[in-house]
């Protein structure tokens, strides 16, 4: 067997273009993984008309005032933001497509803000309006949730700011204290020193006196008003946060973000084209030649022949896949630790890859029959396994979920998660892979026997 | 026998590869068998068996170690000076003519020294030229011991370089014998007109 894979390897150093897709292939995908991930988005150009007079660009609450165009900064964290000077003009800049969508804050915004933060409150809440290009749904899309996110960040903000002076006004209604109001100060004895003192003045009256009962009946509503103001911050944030989120992840650790699941899926899907491609092409290549009934006239069995081009295709998998992740690795954040599982879930996917590459090759008879063959279906299939749950009808997901379990895509999938991302345990994911790969070896040894 | 050289001819279809492929031990027979194991027999398909992306030398090597011919490197050696290809060693496959490519195939087929060595169709696909080299070289093969068998459509090449004829017809063998005894079966002085009438005699 070894002669035959040397074989085929000198084949393939011999076949530049195979030699170039087995290398460039992987080093070029990586490159823009690592590239994306590192660099992060571009920011979305967004025109911003503020139509507020710049006398109102303040509110007040209470004593205190809040200059709006703070929170208007958050947004521009996110965006590249173009001055507009009128409604209309962003409305063109969006239609010319100078820019991905407009944020409008009206004239009266300020005002209506401040109605609705006033203690008295106003339900009157003001209104900004968000401008988009509907021609594309996922730019249409991107500006609706950025701008939805960051309104509402905005809105927490403030809510904030507000329960923060709600609660500095109880406490001086509770501990006493100063505060300005129109420009005069005001000193506030507060409900705790206002006990004491009840408490000192009604000790010094005879103790059946009717004044010294009325006064008792103050200091109790002092002491009760200091005990429940007491918990006032938890209430007033409570409000502010009307629900706390508990996340509970299920299924796998929930450690694998996008950026991540991306790498692993980029990988597999390279794996997979590399691996198919490769073990297909080169049995198809034994029979193209008419070197196969040469071979298996008794110089090596059925089985050898295919364990050779499924060894081919894993080997040629490691450099590839481990290609791919060291160059992801430099440009993006992976845990070099994890090297030894990367190799496992790389040679796990190569192997079983490769089964279903000689499962495909043993049908077809020449090298482009079982390449088109090969690329037809690793497309379907890695689609198929990329399906999420609740996206389909339940039968259907039924389905897609066990035909997806029957290629070696889904279960790749999970192995090089599990193997970057400490997503789950890799080995059930492993030995699926090695069972199928087994399975597609004796597939392809019935059909070679059937079309030999 | 060693040394004797037996053709295989018939019209299309007669059963003359599937014939070579049982004795080559490709094909299972449903009856019979055949005496010698397939390590003793050479088997040079009608079609190159070779790998173009080789060279000549690679290739006879690679098959030499697949043989596990005790010493690959004097068997290819051997086999190159027997083909006269030595000069071409290096060459890749794809880089050589038909012929020689033929020569290569068979070469192949010679590596393990195998007494007995099968061809389907050898010449097929050669020009006359190439044709003459190739049977001067099977000629000296029989002459030096091997037995050799192949299957042909030109009965002209049966009539010269065999020793004995086999006629199949619908997998039936219809006739065994000299050429001579052909030209006296057909009732004809030219062979192919003796071949045509005696499967017509046969109802072919």
């Amino acid at each position: 067997m070894r002669w035959l894979l040397l074989k085929d390897l000198q084949i393939l150093r011999r076949s530049p273009l195979l030699v170039g897709l087995l290398v460039v292939y992987p080093v070029v995908i990586s490159l823009l993984i690592g590239i994306a991930l590192s660099r992060g988005p571009e920011k979305p150009k967004i025109a911003f008309v503020n139509e507020v007079p710049s006398f109102q660009q303040t509110i007040t609450v209470g004593g205190d005032r809040i200059d709006i165009a703070g929170y208007s900064d958050v947004l521009f964290e996110r965006v590249d933001p173009v001055r507009a000077s009128s409604r209309e003009e962003a409305l063109q800049m969006v239609e010319d497509g100078e820019v991905l969508g407009a944020l409008v804050i009206p004239e009266d915004a300020a005002r209506k803000l401040q109605s609705a933060v006033a203690l008295g409150g106003s339900a009157n809440k003001p209104t900004v309006e968000v401008i988009y290009n509907a021609s594309g749904p996922l730019q249409g899309q991107l500006v609706q949730s950025l701008i939805d996110s960051t309104l509402a960040e905005a809105n927490v903000a403030i809510g904030e700011r507000l329960t923060e002076v709600a609660a500095g006004y109880l406490n001086i209604l509770l501990e006493g204290g100063s505060f300005s109001l129109l420009g005069q100060d005001f000193d506030i004895l507060g409900l705790s020193e206002a006990e004491t003192i009840l408490a000192r003045q009604a000790a010094e009256l005879p103790a059946n006196s009717t004044e010294r009962a009325e006064l008792e009946r103050i200091r109790r509503f002092a002491e009760l008003a200091v005990e429940n103001l007491d918990f006032s911050d938890e209430i007033l944030s409570s409000i502010s946060n009307p629900i706390d989120v508990k996340e509970t992840p299920v299924g796998g650790s929930g450690g694998t973000t996008l950026e991540s699941f991306a790498v692993a899926a980029s990988v597999v899907f390279s794996l997979m084209f590399v691996c198919v491609l490769l073990a297909a092409g080169m049995l198809a290549l034994e029979r193209e030649e008419h070197a196969y009934g040469r071979l298996v006239r008794g110089l090596i069995g059925r089985g050898r022949l295919l364990a050779e081009k499924v060894l081919l295709a894993g080997l040629c998998a490691l450099p590839v896949g481990l290609v791919m992740l060291v160059v992801v690795a430099l440009l993006a954040d992976l845990d070099w630790s994890r090297a030894p599982q990367w190799v496992v879930g790389v040679l796990a996917a190569g192997l079983a890859f490769g089964a279903l590459g000689v499962a495909i090759g043993a049908v077809a008879r020449e090298v482009r029959a079982a390449s088109l063959l090969a690329f037809g279906l690793s497309l379907p299939i890695a689609f198929l396994a990329l399906v999420p749950a609740g996206t389909v009808a339940d039968a259907l997901y039924e389905v897609i979920r066990v035909v997806s379990a029957a290629f070696p895509f889904k279960p790749a999938l999970l192995a090089m998660d599990a193997a970057l991302n400490e997503n789950g345990d890799m080995w059930p994911s492993v030995l699926h892979l090695l069972g199928l790969t087994a399975a597609y070896v004796a597939l392809a040894r019935v059909a070679l026997r059937r079309f030999g | 026998m060693a040394g004797e050289r037996v053709a295989v001819i018939g019209p299309n279809g007669a059963g003359k590869t599937t014939l070579l492929s049982l004795l080559a031990g490709l094909q299972r027979a449903s009856a019979g068998d055949v005496s010698r194991p397939p390590s003793e027999i050479g088997w040079v398909p009608q079609q190159a068996a070779l790998y173009r992306r080789l060279s000549v030398r690679e290739n006879l090597r690679l098959f030499a170690r697949l043989e596990k011919v005790p010493d690959p490197e004097a068997a290819v050696d051997r086999a190159l000076e027997l083909t006269g290809l030595a000069e071409r060693a290096k060459d890749e496959l794809s880089t050589l003519s038909g012929g020689n490519q033929q020569r290569v195939n068979i070469a192949i087929g010679l590596l393990a020294d195998p007494p007995v060595l099968l061809l389907d169709e050898p010449s097929a696909s050669l020009d006359p030229r190439q044709r003459a080299i190739l049977w001067e070289f099977i000629d000296g093969l029989a002459a030096g011991g091997t037995a050799v068998m192949f299957a042909t459509h030109e009965i002209d090449e049966a009539q010269r370089h065999a020793d004995r004829i086999l006629v199949l017809a619908d997998g039936e063998l219809i006739f065994t014998g000299t050429a001579a005894e052909l030209h006296a079966a057909g009732d004809d002085a030219d062979l192919v007109v003796a071949f045509v009438a005696l499967l017509e005699a046969r109802g072919h």
